[in-house]
C-alpha cells in the first residue's frame, strides 16, 4: 500500500510528540537517584498508539527516528545503541503479544516496557562483555512493569479517544 | 471500546470488532500477565539474593580479630603473618581469593576451592585464620547505563 500524504504528516506528528515527551523526561529528576535509568517511558504512549492504530511498520519508523533524532539532540551517540536495542526488543515483544489480542494496551505495554530494559542490558553485556548486569535487570524490570503499566493505561486512552478525520 | 469515537484507519484491524466482554477478558488476562511477570521477577530476584551475589572484597580475621580487608576487583597477594614465621599466602585474582601456600600442617585451606560470593570462607584452624567474602569495599559501578 503506497502512503498517503496524509498518513505520512500524522507519523511525523507522533514522531514529534514522541520526541517532546522525550525532552520532557530529560527535564524530570530522576526517579530513584540511587538506580538510574528508571524512566516513566513517556514517548512509549506514542509508540504503543501508533501500534495499535497504524501497525508495526509505522511504529518501527516512529520509533527509530524517535530514538536517532533524541539522542543526536539531547543524547550521545553512545546512547543510541542501547536505546535502539531496547526499542527493538520492546516493539517486537508488543506486536507478538498484541497478534495473539489475550491483553490490553496495558499488558502488552508492560511486556514493551520490561523488554525495552532487558535490550538496554543486553546491550550493555555485549558493549563491555560482562554478565554481571543481571540483578541489575531485575530492578530496572520491576520498574518497567510500574511505568509499562501507566503507559498503557495512557496509550490505551489515546488509541480509544483520539480522532484521525 | 465506543467505536463512533473512531474513524477506522486503513491499518487497524484491532479498531473493530471489539465488544465489552473482550475487554473484561483482556482486563483480567492483563492483571494475570502482570502477576505472573512479577512472581517469575521475584522468584529471579530471590534466586540472585540466595545463590548468585558475588561478594566485594575479603575480610580477613586472626583469632578473632581483623588482619585486613581487601578488594576482589585488585589483584593482589597477602602474606598473613601470624607469628613464630608461620605464613598463609592470600592471593586474589580474577575476582577470586584462594590461599596459595601455607605453613600450616594439614594444608585445607589451600586445598579449598577460590571463593568469591557472599558468605563463602577459607578457614585455617591451626593459624585461627577466617577469610570470608564480604561487602565491605565496594568501589561502585563501573558505567551506569
Amino acid at each position: 500500500m503506497k502512503p498517503s500524504a496524509k498518513k505520512i504528516a500524522l507519523l511525523g506528528l507522533c514522531t514529534a510528540i514522541a520526541m517532546v515527551f522525550a525532552w520532557i523526561e530529560s527535564l524530570l529528576p530522576p526517579l530513584v537517584a540511587a538506580v538510574p535509568g528508571i524512566k516513566l517511558g513517556l514517548p512509549n504512549i506514542v509508540i504503543v498508539f501508533v501500534l495499535y492504530r497504524f501497525g508495526w511498520r509505522e511504529a518501527a519508523s516512529v520509533s527509530f527516528v524517535r530514538i536517532v533524532a533524541v539522542s543526536l539532540l539531547f543524547g550521545n551517540p553512545v546512547t543510541i545503541a542501547y536505546s535502539l536495542a531496547g526499542g527493538f526488543l520492546s516493539l517486537l515483544g508488543m506486536t507478538l503479544l498484541k497478534k495473539t489480542d489475550l491483553l490490553s494496551t496495558t499488558g502488552v505495554s508492560v511486556a514493551g516496557g520490561v523488554l525495552h530494559n532487558a535490550g538496554q542490558i543486553l546491550m550493555a553485556m555485549l558493549i563491555m562483555s560482562t554478565a554481571g548486569l543481571g540483578y541489575y535487570f531485575i530492578i530496572l524490570a520491576v520498574t518497567g512493569t510500574v511505568s509499562g503499566i501507566f503507559v498503557g493505561l495512557c496509550g490505551g486512552f489515546a488509541v480509544r479517544r483520539v480522532r484521525i478525520r | 471500546m465506543d467505536q463512533n469515537q473512531n474513524i477506522p484507519t486503513p491499518a487497524s484491524p484491532d479498531g473493530r470488532g471489539d465488544h465489552q466482554g473482550k475487554d473484561v477478558r483482556r482486563g483480567r488476562n492483563d492483571i494475570i500477565f502482570i502477576s505472573a511477570l512479577l512472581l517469575i521477577l521475584a522468584i529471579i530476584g530471590l534466586g540472585f539474593f540466595l545463590f548468585r551475589k558475588e561478594g566485594s572484597s575479603v575480610t580477613v580475621e586472626v583469632g578473632g580479630q581483623v588482619y585486613g580487608e581487601y578488594s576482589l576487583s585488585r589483584d593482589t597477594v597477602v602474606d598473613i603473618a601470624t607469628g613464630d614465621g608461620e605464613l598463609n599466602r592470600l592471593v586474589i585474582r580474577d575476582g577470586k581469593a584462594f590461599v596459595e601456600t601455607a605453613t600450616c600442617p594439614d594444608g585445607i585451606c589451600v586445598g579449598h576451592r577460590p571463593i568469591s560470593r557472599m558468605g563463602e570462607s577459607i578457614v585455617c584452624l591451626p593459624h585461627q585464620i577466617v577469610i570470608t567474602v564480604t561487602d565491605g569495599v565496594d568501589e561502585g559501578p563501573d558505567i551506569v547505563v
